[in-house]
């Protein structure tokens, strides 16, 4: 759907190119995150999308198209097939929460007779069915960002951008918005490409992800390969936040990894039991990365058979790595 | 007290003053408001970016801007008879009072259009509007405040204008002001029309903040 062939970007009176060599492809119907600090060239990355950027070096194909080499009309053409939401939402404060989500519509020459209606089916989708007539004021931010959503889905997108779109939100807001993008997701096939700094969104809802750093990716693939077993500096540095595994690493300690229905079963208590070997747990955390669960504690096993509780907790199908 | 107070005069005066600055702001507005349109669009950066454009308008508007009014009034005085047939009176007085406000209110309204938030602007060229379509259906009613708060600016600049269009007899309450007021030393003429002066700018300035809060969403 999207594909990135050995991009670069290079602004003007820069010293350092914003993004080098940047090669991926955004499969349709996936949400695909973009992860990395401040400066590293994520909104550059999401902007080479809908050609607010032209990239400086290779090429960028969006639904089929090379961006860089559109003209100012065919580039209209596309973006009214891209939506995208900001972190800062971006409505007209100036227009009501109706008269925002239209004003895509007149854009795209839809018949005024038709507006209104798609405009209230649209609402209704995000949940705002009853703030119409309000102003961006006087909503909440997780209210505004709906009004984004609904204003970025209004021509009927096939891909849709998220550029930091939680980090203007509280944590349970966040949750909200990231929940609606799934559903959007999975409901109508949408593809999403999300850049954000938090781990945690990527967990939420991201089926691949790449990690961006000083312009390059240094890693990217399935979330839970690279949430559970980052490669990269980069990369284990945002993980460590979100998980909290990363300060507490003592000599000989391991990484226990467990994924799916094994999270819940009594894996580690039986093998000890088994193999006479004791165990303290230094750090743990059971979650979800999206629908699946998953289960990773940092432990130090002491006494008894250390190697046999080992091989048979890998054969239980549990992800056993030095710390 | 108001022994030199001809009330007749100053009634003529003052709705001289009116027609005077009723028409030259509309003419203003008209010519000023495109043009700081296009002064802020061509700008560096902005949706249809032109370098040597740009800098041919900024300066125009900075030389008719440097020109004292007063000078103006004068220089203007061919081509405001070829306009309107007259250099005197009202009708006079319009010409060379749009020249010099219209170009002011350019520069407030480019300052207004430089306050819209960029993102608003980013998240529409996201949209594929057009340039026309960011400008009708984005710029200009995000800007809408700050264009309606220079023109109260401009309006109330014109105020003062129309006091200097004495000079080529277009009358009003600011030729009075200095042909009774100041030159036959009828101190209480001065008085009357500056006070109705003061009055115009205040009702003025009141009008154009109401309407200014009206507009504001924010």
């Amino acid at each position: 759907m999207i594909s990135f062939q050995s991009v670069g970007k290079t602004f003007a009176r820069a010293t350092a190119p914003a993004l080098h060599d940047v090669t991926l492809q955004v499969q349709a119907g996936e949400v695909f995150g973009v992860i990395g600090q401040s400066g590293a060239g994520k909104s550059t990355l999401i902007r080479l999308i809908n050609g607010l950027e032209r990239p400086s070096a290779g090429k960028v194909l969006t639904d089929g198209e090379d961006v860089g080499a559109l003209d100012a009309a065919g580039l209209r053409a596309l973006r009214r097939r891209v939506g995208m939401i900001f972190q800062h939402f971006n409505l007209l404060s100036s227009k009501t929460v109706a008269q925002n989500v239209a004003y895509p519509l007149k854009v795209a020459g839809v018949a005024k007779a038709q507006i209104g209606p798609k405009v209230e089916q649209l609402l209704e989708r995000v949940g705002l069915g009853d703030q119409a007539h309000k102003y961006p004021a006087q909503l909440s931010g997780g209210q505004k960002q709906r009004v984004g959503i609904a204003r970025a889905l209004a021509n009927g997108p096939k891909i849709l951008l998220c550029d930091e779109a939680t980090s203007a939100l509280d944590p349970q807001t966040t949750e909200q918005i990231l929940d609606l993008l799934s559903e959007l997701n999975r409901e109508l096939g949408l593809t999403i490409v999300l850049i954000t700094h938090e781990m945690e969104v990527i967990r939420r809802v991201c089926h691949r992800v790449a990690v961006l750093d000083a312009g390059s990716v240094v890693e990217s693939g399935d979330v839970a390969e690279v949430f559970l077993h980052p490669q990269h500096a980069v990369t284990r540095a945002l993980v460590a936040d979100a998980a909290g595994l990363g300060a507490a690493a003592t000599p000989g300690a391991l990484r226990l990894t467990f994924r799916g229905q094994a999270t819940y079963e009594p894996i580690l208590g039986r093998i000890a039991r088994d193999t006479g070997v004791d165990y303290s747990i230094l750090a743990g955390r059971i979650d979800r990365i999206r629908d699946e669960p998953y289960g990773q504690l940092l432990v130090s096993l002491v006494g008894g058979d250390v190697v046999a509780a080992r091989e048979r907790l890998s054969a239980a199908g549990v992800r056993v790595e030095e710390a | 007290m108001f022994a030199n107070i001809n009330w007749a005069d100053i009634g003529q005066a003052s709705l001289d003053t009116l027609v005077m600055l009723a028409g030259s702001l509309g003419f203003s507005v008209l010519l000023g408001l495109p043009l700081g349109v296009i002064l802020f669009l061509t700008g560096k950066g902005k949706l249809l970016e032109n370098g040597p454009a740009h800098a041919a308008l900024s300066f125009g508007v900075n030389v008719l801007r440097s020109v004292p009014f007063v000078i103006l009034l004068i220089v203007m005085i061919p081509l405001t008879m070829l306009l309107v047939g007259t250099s005197l009176g009202v009708a006079g007085a319009i010409p060379p009072l749009v020249v010099g406000a219209a170009p002011f209110y350019a520069r407030l309204v480019e300052t207004a259009l430089r306050e819209v938030d960029k993102g608003v602007i980013e998240a529409a060229q996201a949209m594929g509007a057009s340039p026309r379509q960011i400008v009708f259906g984005a710029l200009l009613p995000e800007a809408l405040p700050g264009i309606v708060a220079g023109a109260t600016v401009t309006a109330i600049a014109l105020v003062s204008y129309t006091a200097m269009a004495g000079v080529v007899g277009a009358g009003g309450l600011g030729d009075l002001a200095i042909r009774f007021g100041y030159q036959r030393f009828q101190t209480d003429v001065m008085v009357v029309t500056v006070l109705l002066l003061l009055a115009l700018v205040q009702g003025l300035q009141w009008a154009g903040d109401r309407l200014v809060i009206k507009l504001s969403r924010r």
